[in-house]
């Protein structure tokens, strides 16, 4: 298969401040991510935890296209989408290290982050679920007859899992606006997903079945991937239907805080390390004549920004305990019996 | 007051619920054009429209992963799993998603979702199509789950089902589709949590749910009228919120329970009950509590083999007269 997304997308040109912005955004996502990392190895987060290192450009290039009202459902590997929606940072770690500053307040942790107020409706630990989820946020957006798009992001694991079939069709057959997004990064947990999987595109090859175009892009293009979202998004915006996309990444640690991630091929890591979304970046605006201080200056303030939050967020108390049995109901509390 | 049908009282209170509150949308497999596999759901397409009244594929996790997103983004949908059974392809959305989406996120999100479900047995369906399910339910913090016995209470706890910011699991009893009782003309709301004593007695209480309410009463006339013995009915209604007030009410009263679950015995909704009343009401009891329920054994299609496994009146009538003779 052609990468048509990438073959087709416009080659006009993202503007130097756009370009900016993409190259922040996934540098706050790095810092963030490395810094929950370093958090956990001093026991400030305890629990599970699943980085996105390496797949900042996904993140990045859809957090910049989407507009406010637009919609993000993701999965447990979901800080950076949370990130890239306006939560703030001490918002994200405080939620790791579970304490009152947390997002959640400690209610949910690592896997479930969500903030109703920036449309970010959730970060999902099942696998699957929230395919069919997010379907029902596109849906009430079209019944309400607004513009507002759900973006779908899930790990290529869940292709193969019966939720994604019945999220696709049933999107398709109402016409929902929806952008469904698969990150692959080649590896469902500790297995290749090469090695379960029927098609050699676990996303793309499926798109034709749900008669969908298949779209395969590089992952780790902040500007393929910028554009492509901007294309499917309108599209969906537009009346014209969910698009599945999938994009091809690599996640530059194990599965989750416990995998090391030895099972993968010294020569396979080395190769995509130097695909590595922030540095090629990074290249790439210097060659477009960006000055190296501009983005210097970005990552001082990035460093700045996450030193600061991690102090905030490690300083900030525990949550009160009387949020242990509270917001089952509506009305706050969790009485069942009179 | 009109007399409706149980099935019609479905589509009723959807009915009442979907003209106050453009909001109110409705799904589920064969509900629009067909109207429903029972015909619960008859008249609404024409009514509401193909915007409000959808027809969806079989699957079950799309309908209440739709719902769920629907319900966090503005709307308050109805979705139907045609048969309760079904519960168990699509329970992730129920358990993981639906019922810990509010505690999980500090209270940020807002679930008034209901899902209607055929559920129980008596109708020959074999083990998969007639399971009495709402004790998984039960088994979820997160979930209201209702009941109804009679068509008046298929109405109004509807409508208060719909009205309900929290996520509600309706379980139609599909027995009871075809009987018949009045209803209210005009609004009619029946509060989540409100138990109801449809037979007031003396020497012992019975409580029952859905089905069992109507075999209950059965048997309360067969003791009365054959063995002097005079039997309180409750009608649970919902079993969350329970209404414990009702049933440590009527209890105290007579010093005698009986609990009559459709269910397989382990874990039933009566074991609870028997719990609260132990732990609360003990020194008030003139003799054990007793459970009558299905056998802890799937369900047989056979009339006769059907019939010996649900409880009926006569086991009822046997049970109490153990306990009070």
């Amino acid at each position: 298969m052609t990468p048509v997304a990438a073959a087709r997308s416009p080659q006009s040109s993202i503007n130097p401040e756009t370009r900016l912005k993409l190259y922040r955004t996934m540098q706050e996502c790095r810092m963030l991510e490395k810094r929950a990392y370093d958090l956990f190895m001093q026991n400030l987060i305890k629990g599970t935890s699943h980085l996105a290192l390496g797949q900042e450009a996904i993140a990045a290039g859809f957090g910049n296209a989407m507009q406010p009202g637009d919609y993000t459902f993701c999965t447990y590997r979901g800080h950076n989408h949370t990130l890239v929606r306006g939560v703030t940072m001490t918002q994200i770690l405080g939620e790791l290290m579970g304490n009152s500053s947390g997002l959640m307040r400690g209610k949910g942790g690592s896997m479930h982050l969500t903030s109703v107020k920036h449309n970010m409706l959730g970060s999902y630990a099942i696998i699957g679920a929230h395919l069919t989820i997010a379907n029902g946020a596109a849906w009430s957006a079209q019944y309400r007859g607004t513009d507002q798009v759900a973006v779908c992001f899930f790990g290529d694991g869940t292709t193969n899992i019966g939720a994604f079939h019945e999220a696709l069709n049933f999107a398709v057959i109402w016409k929902l606006p929806i952008v469904f997004v698969c990150e692959n990064n080649l590896y469902m947990e500790y297995t290749s997903i090469h090695d379960v999987t029927a098609v050699e595109h676990p996303a793309a090859d499926r798109a034709s079945a749900y008669g969908l175009e298949p779209v395969l892009i590089d992952g780790n293009d902040v500007d393929v991937v910028y554009r492509t979202a901007l294309r499917a998004l309108d599209l969906a915006r537009k009346g014209g239907g969910p698009s599945l996309i999938e994009a091809e990444t690599y996640r530059h640690g194990g599965h989750s805080r416990a995998d090391p991630g030895k099972y993968r091929p010294d020569e396979e890591v080395k190769e995509w390390l130097a695909k590595d979304p922030l540095p090629r970046y990074r290249n790439r605006l210097l060659q477009m004549g960006i000055g190296e201080s501009e983005l210097q200056r970005i990552d001082d303030e990035t460093k700045a920004a996450v030193d600061q939050a991690t102090e905030t967020a490690k300083n900030a108390p525990p949550p009160p305990l009387e949020l242990a049995n509270k917001d089952v109901w509506a009305d706050g509390g969790s009485a069942w019996r009179n | 007051m009109a007399q409706l049908t149980y099935r019609d009282a479905v589509a009723a209170g959807m009915a009442q619920e979907m003209r106050r509150d453009k909001n109110v949308v409705f799904l589920g497999e064969d509900v629009a054009a067909a109207g429903g596999v029972f015909k619960t759901t008859v008249g609404l397409l024409d009514e509401f429209g193909p915007n409000r009244v959808r027809d969806t594929p079989i699957s079950e996790q799309a309908i209440l992963g739709a719902a769920m997103g629907a319900a966090m983004t503005g709307l308050r949908p109805i979705a139907e799993i045609m048969f309760s059974d079904f519960f168990a392809v699509c329970w992730d959305i129920v358990v993981n998603e639906i019922a810990k989406a509010r505690y999980m996120t500090d209270g940020q999100v807002t679930m008034p979702l209901v899902i209607k479900s055929g559920n129980g047995g008596g109708a020959r369906f074999g083990a998969q199509h007639s399971q009495s399910v709402e004790n998984w339910a039960m088994a979820v913090p997160g979930l209201k789950i209702v009941a109804p016995a009679f068509p008046a209470d298929v109405k109004g706890l509807m409508a208060s089902a719909v009205r309900s910011d929290d996520p509600v699991l309706f379980f139609e009893q599909k027995s009871l589709y075809a009987t018949k009782g009045e209803v209210p003309d005009g609004e009619h709301v029946v509060p989540l949590g409100q138990a109801n004593v449809v037979r007031q007695g003396s020497d012992v209480t019975i409580v029952a749910l859905a089905l069992m309410v109507p075999r209950a009463l059965k048997a309360a006339d067969i003791l009365k009228e054959q063995h002097g013995i005079d039997a309180t009915v409750i009608d649970l209604r919902s079993l969350v919120p329970l209404d414990t007030q009702t049933i440590l009410r009527e209890v105290a009263k007579t010093g005698r329970l009986v609990t009559v679950e459709e269910n397989p015995r382990l874990c039933g909704w009566g074991a609870e009950i028997s719990s609260i009343v132990a732990e609360e009401l003990f020194w008030d009891l003139d003799g054990p509590i007793v459970r009558i329920t299905t056998p802890h054994v799937p369900l047989a299609a056979a009339n006769n083999l059907e019939d010996e496994q649900i409880p009926n009146a006569d086991r009822i009538v046997a049970g109490v007269r153990q306990l009070v003779d």
